[in-house]
């Protein structure tokens, strides 16, 4: 069995509204040593599935259920507190935006010890003294003097640095990065993700890493999971992913990617329309309101049947969501000459 | 930090003699004319002008202003009029610096009056103070965690009672009941630590200042609950879970720290307001503190007074201003720096 495994996660928030289906039913597996990219717009489930891991809801306003199973033990089944000391020790995570993720009051040093000693039964002095380790392994410059800054003190890069410390201090297993580089600038997002690779490295850590950049995907992910309303929608190794996607959400994805040279600051609206109602989704395929695809799937079958999650045509390692019967044909076909047309010529 | 504060206390003191120059005016544009009040129904104009000079209340309103500020800085003698005080110099009372006037109606300095009050209203605040700031951050931190359940909707529900009820009416209610009916206590009158000891001070103090913490209290209830609510979501909160945190911890450490420092200001002003007096809480209890002080002056057309009150609730408010802004430099790292 591999290192973590998710089978049928669901996270449910009941309100006045109704049930709002936040994940619906997602599986996925990760080794240690291994990276697994999870994309999706904004609103598609990424941060509700991957706080149901680190046991972050309050049982008060979710409802999760399924099986987080992590080296075999079921993480949903364990009591609050076995989850509790897992927190932080086991699971680790690291936030969109390093400036609100770190506590104001707080002095940068005091937030890192306070991370280890919660595990640790150490003095106050030890995990000072770790806490500048950690500080000096993810490239903070004069750890020992920075150490007694406040996190207002620090710039977006070094900030998320200093969450990476945090976030390591226990040697977690389990890594997950929600968005890290999101709120940081292009050349700091790219230090920090070569450290995030060259620390899983050195930790042997499964990593998730939660993002809207598929660039950042095919830097980083072995494996990669697409998410939609909730649900996964396609699921492969990275690779075969990016080079033969079949589900036209995908499609859309990878038609949104910024040019090399386009502004940094533009928003990404990927796919005309609008992220689907988690209260009432629509019929089918949740995603025929917004697929220019629909027409090629016979007997109205995707405003009628929900598809399956199944193997694609390359085999079972690559599952895709959709009714098309014959996505390669379609994408060599009418997306690959849009989205990459050199690419096409160039054959 | 220093040139910051020294900066402030220098705005604050022109603050102060512009609120005592629009005190004086707005008191000589009432339509009222104090003399006449003073001297009574049937007085013949002759007798109206004899007592507007008995009360000081002839001179240009200006004159009166500078003379307020100069008694202020170097102290004042009384009566001012020359002639009157070489006929009479056994009845010649001195006004040392900082003077704040004579009260004629009254017939003391108002620094007299303010001293003789000053305690009362000061042990009220105290007590009031740490009644409702202790009751309303512990109900109301009860009331966040427990959020939805009954014990949040009891919480709320009578916080709310109090603060829709007027404080005279829960003052009343309080000495009716408590004190008259049931006799738990004895009818409040303000004794002093010397005259009561300790324990006498506490129980005479316990009904008005309770008056009073019940309503500040339903206030300070609804917004710590609200800011201990609001801390929940924050993003370092989540931070705080993530790293394997006690609840404990969680909520003392992390959430009620960002929580409680916007209650820092609210509860300075609040009472350095009290300290000025609480108005209808001793008008109720019959305590003779500021607030009582501020209505009979009030009532009697007492101009001294009023100044002399204005300025010392104006000088309150102000220095706590500037000792809220300084706390809140200790307590937030953001500003301290900047
Ligand atoms: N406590 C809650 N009650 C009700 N709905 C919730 C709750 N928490 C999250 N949701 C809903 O769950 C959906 C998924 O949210 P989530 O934060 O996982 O999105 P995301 O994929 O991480 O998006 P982003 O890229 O913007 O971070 C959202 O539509 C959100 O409104
Ligand atoms: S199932 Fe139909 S609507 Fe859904 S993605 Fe495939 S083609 Fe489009
Ligand atoms: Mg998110």
């Amino acid at each position: 069995m591999s290192f973590l495994s998710v089978r049928d996660l669901r996270v449910h928030f009941p309100t006045i509204d109704g049930v709002v289906k936040a994940t619906d039913g997602l599986s996925f597996d990760l080794e240690r040593g291994k990276t697994l990219g999870i994309v999706g717009e904004s609103g598609s489930g990424k941060s509700v599935s991957t706080s149901a891991i680190l046991g972050l809801h309050r049982r008060t306003n979710a409802i999760v259920s399924g099986e987080i199973l992590l080296d075999g033990v079921d993480l949903l089944k364990v009591s609050d507190e076995d989850m509790r000391r897992r927190r932080g020790r086991e699971v680790a995570m690291i936030f969109q935006d390093p400036l609100s993720a770190m506590h104001p009051y707080y002095r940068v040093g005091n937030q890192i010890a306070e991370a280890y000693r919660v595990h640790h039964d150490v003095s106050k002095k030890a995990a000072r003294a770790r806490a500048i380790e950690m500080l000096d392994r993810v490239g903070i410059p004069q750890p020992d003097r920075r150490v007694d800054d406040y996190p207002h003190q620090f710039s977006g890069g070094m900030r998320q640095r200093a969450m990476i410390a945090m976030a390591l201090i226990n040697n977690p297993s389990l890594l997950i990065a929600d968005e890290p580089t999101t709120a940081l600038d292009v050349t700091v997002q790219a230090q920090i993700l070569d450290l995030l690779q060259d620390l899983q490295r050195d930790f042997d850590a499964a990593v998730m890493i939660i993002t809207h950049d598929l660039g950042v995907v095919a830097e980083m992910a072995h494996d990669v999971l697409v998410m939609y309303g909730g649900r996964a929608v396609e699921y492969g190794a990275t690779k075969e992913i990016l080079t033969h996607p079949e589900m036209p959400y995908t499609w859309g994805l990878l038609s949104s990617i910024p040019e090399v040279d386009a502004d940094p600051e533009a928003k990404l609206v990927p796919i005309p329309g609008n992220p689907p109602s988690l209260l009432n989704p629509p019929s089918g395929c949740h995603f025929h309101p917004r697929c220019t695809h629909r027409d090629k799937v016979p007997g109205d079958l995707c405003r009628t049947v929900s598809p399956e999650l199944t193997p694609g045509t390359r085999g079972e390692g690559h599952l895709k969501r959709c009714h098309l019967a014959n996505p390669d044909v379609v994408y060599e076909r009418e997306v690959l000459p849009e989205i990459a047309p050199d690419l096409v010529e160039g054959r | 930090m220093f040139a910051y504060v020294v900066r402030r206390l220098f705005i604050g003191v022109i603050l102060l003699i512009v609120m005592s120059l629009v005190t004086f005016l707005l008191f000589f544009l009432m339509p009222q004319d104090p003399a006449r009040v003073a001297c009574g129904k049937n007085c013949s104009i002759a007798q109206i002008k004899q007592t507007e000079k008995a009360l000081g209340y002839d001179k240009p309103a200006l004159t009166q202003w500078t003379d307020f500020l100069q008694g202020v800085v170097v102290g004042r003698e009384y009566p001012e009029d020359k002639s009157l005080r070489e006929k009479a110099p056994e009845l010649i009372s001195d006004c040392a610096a900082p003077c704040l006037g004579y009260s004629r109606v009254n017939q003391v300095t108002v620094s007299e009056e303010i001293k003789e009050a000053f305690p009362v209203s000061a042990s009220l605040a105290v007590l009031a103070f740490i009644m409702w700031i202790v009751g309303g951050i512990l109900f109301g931190v009860i009331a966040a965690v427990t959020k939805g359940t009954v014990v949040d909707r009891g919480i709320v529900a009578i916080s709310l009672v109090f603060y829709a009820f007027p404080t005279f009416f829960i003052g009343l209610f309080l000495l009716k009941f408590i004190a008259i009916k049931w006799g738990w206590v004895d009818v409040p009158s303000y004794t002093t630590i010397a005259e009561g000891g300790v324990g006498g001070w506490l129980s005479n103090l316990f009904l008005p200042a309770l008056t009073l913490a019940l309503f500040f209290m339903a206030g300070y209830v609804r917004m710590t609950r609200a800011f201990v609510l609001e801390s929940m979501t924050e993003d370092y909160i989540r931070t705080a879970r993530a790293k394997g945190l006690k609840r404990g911890p969680v909520l003392f450490k992390h959430t009620m720290r960002a929580a409680l420092t916007p209650l820092v200001t609210m509860a300075g002003l609040d009472f350095a307001g009290l300290l000025g007096g609480a108005i209808i809480t001793e008008s109720v209890f019959n305590f003779n503190g500021l607030g009582k002080l501020a209505v009979d002056a009030n009532v009697s057309y007492d101009l001294p007074t009023l100044i002399g009150l204005v300025v010392l609730l104006g000088s309150f408010v102000i220095v706590a201003n500037i000792i809220v802004d300084v706390l809140y430099a200790v307590i937030d790292p953001r500003v301290r720096v900047g």
